[in-house]
């Protein structure tokens, strides 16, 4: 395959268990070197899809190429080119993080160095402790240093930061950044918008099994979601008002009041504002609907 | 790294492990040495066995019970052992985790069947030793007794680790795992002759026994560790050392079989 094919390739994917249908028609190509994220509610088939991805789960229909390849056949060679971070797991734990890491560099042929890897997820000092002894954020992070300890081109995370706290979260984003930096193609599911944003070129909106909208993190959500926002109070109480010309409009209400304008507020909504407006209109649309 | 090597990797790292859980130490790696201390001492006051009407012959209890607990660490080291153990794999995600990496299936089975063969030998010896110089037992000093011992430790270790990795589909959960194969393990003890005399069974319960690979597991290793003239206690009156060799290699072809056809990393959209 030559660089300019997509890393991850889905066409009109579908999953249906019995009556359920999990996925419904999805589509969607990640570039080599991109971060996609890919959001939406929970069971909205975010999993089922990067599961199918990862080789875990067959299709029922549609295609899907991953490194060029469809990942219900992906062999040996093709997953030593993956780097996988599942939903968290409930492991026994009874060896040691660099024990861990020491054991699955030797799986793959062109493995990260091993004290390296412990120190890009922050674990250096925890390198002697069993894993079954860290906090449940540590046992995340050493889930993310197995998932990139084999240098993958395509790395896949599942809601990597559950657990993490801020400050944990900042550090793994910079991770991310690096290995962004290497080149790796990421595929990202998160529940933190401000994460999805910090982190991926483009995203896609999953709900109810379809995606209903993908596009860089500026373009998601139509252009009235992009527009900015003004808040402010007055004698009549709590006003919002939805404009392009935010400043125009605070000037108008300071010239008019004749004074500060309590509460006021200019904002730009945020990833998480625009989501959520999307994911509340598909819902409003199911109920119209039935 | 190639695949056997990733095996051997694997061995060291699964041995690793195994030492550093308590419940797997006692109930599988220690359970024959408890049971043969608490044996020899409530029977020994009790006389010899198998002795000889003119009052020769005989050998007692920590003696007699040795050759059943060594073929019983052999049960458990492999098939209680594997199976519990693959099948907590399975529903911890242990699996899952493996199967998304480079690791070739047969280096996985490698891994376990190294950690068993480890295991099972420490466990050997250690019965041996408290047998020898706990409780007196005299061991075989011929070397054909212990070449005996060899291929009988060889072929019912291997049969029972490869069991051990086909019956790991059977729990449907990793949480039910001990609760569904310690049942078979422990009915399958009781009437192999194993903590009862074998003979003392009743003919019907002798012949289901014989189905199994573990009676013939204990009646080969009586052959090594019991005197000569125990063999007429036997059924057929011989140790019938073919006879162990044809069933244990049948399970383990169908073993072998089972193992490699039913083994996947996960349960595809259970």
């Amino acid at each position: 395959m030559t660089e300019t094919q997509p890393h991850v390739s889905v066409r009109d994917l579908r999953k249906t268990y019995g009556d359920f249908t999990a996925l419904d028609g999805v589509s969607f190509d990640i570039d080599p070197g991109e971060t996609f994220a890919l959001l939406g509610p929970n069971g909205a088939g975010k999993s089922t899809t990067i599961e199918i991805l990862e080789g875990y789960r067959d299709r029922t229909s549609g295609t899907a190429t991953v490194l060029g390849i469809d990942p219900q056949h992906g062999g040996l060679s093709w997953k030593a080119r993956l780097g996988i971070v599942l939903q968290s797991s409930g492991e026994s734990g009874n060896v040691t993080v660099q024990e861990q890491l020491s054991h699955f560099a030797k799986l793959y042929p062109h493995s990260r160095d091993v004290d390296e890897v412990i120190a890009a997820v922050g674990l250096t000092e925890k390198a002697k402790t069993r894993i079954k002894n860290l906090s449940g954020g540590q046992r995340r992070r050493v889930d993310v240093a197995l998932g990139v300890i084999g240098r993958p081109e395509l790395l896949f995370l599942d809601e990597p930061t559950t657990g993490f706290d801020p400050e944990a979260r900042r550090e793994f984003w910079e991770l991310i950044r690096s290995l962004k930096r290497e080149g790796t193609t990421i595929l990202l599911t998160t529940h933190y918008l401000d994460e999805a944003a910090q982190l991926s070129d483009r995203a896609g909106v999953i709900a109810g099994g379809t995606l209903i909208d993908i596009g860089t993190i500026d373009e998601i959500g139509d252009a009235d979601a992009r527009t900015p926002l003004v808040r402010w109070n007055d004698q009549n109480g709590a006003h919002e008002e939805r404009t392009h010309e935010p400043a125009g409009l605070v000037a108008r209400l300071y010239a008019a009041a004749g004074a500060e304008p309590t509460g006021l507020e200019v904002v730009r909504p945020s990833l998480e504002d625009v989501y959520l407006d999307l994911v509340g209109a598909y819902d409003n649309s199911l109920k119209d609907n039935s | 790294m190639n695949t056997i090597a990733l095996g051997i990797d694997r061995a060291r790292y699964e041995t690793k492990v195994y030492f550093r859980q308590g419940d797997t130490i006692f109930f599988t790696f220690l359970f024959p040495v408890v049971m043969l201390t608490i044996f020899s001492v409530a029977f020994s006051s009790s006389g010899n066995f198998g002795t000889n009407p003119d009052g020769t012959g005989g050998v007692d209890a920590a003696a007699f019970y040795l050759p059943g607990m060594i073929a019983a660490g052999l049960l458990l080291s492999g098939v209680q052992n594997l199976a519990v153990d693959i099948a907590v794999e399975r529903g911890d995600g242990t699996l899952k985790r493996l199967g998304g990496t480079p690791l070739p299936v047969i280096s996985y089975f490698i891994g376990k069947m190294g950690q068993v063969f480890a295991t099972s030998l420490a466990q050997v010896v250690l019965l041996l030793l408290v047998s020898h110089f706990a409780f007196g037992v005299a061991l075989p000093t011929e070397a054909s007794k212990w070449g005996t011992f060899v291929w009988i430790y060889l072929l019912g270790i291997t049969t029972s680790a490869v069991l051990g990795i086909a019956l790991s589909r059977i729990p449907r959960t990793g949480k039910s795992a001990t609760a569904v194969i310690i049942p078979i393990v422990l009915v399958l003890q009781f009437i192999s002759g194993v903590y009862l005399s074998f003979t003392q069974l009743p003919t019907w319960l002798q012949n289901v026994a014989s189905i199994f690979p573990l009676k013939w597991m204990a009646q080969g290793m009586r052959s090594v560790f019991l005197p000569d003239n125990f063999s007429s206690a036997e059924q057929g009156g011989s140790w019938n050392l073919g006879g162990v060799a044809i069933v244990l290699g049948i399970w383990l072809i169908v073993g072998l079989v089972a193992a490699r056809f039913t083994f996947r990393w996960i349960r595809k959209d259970a």
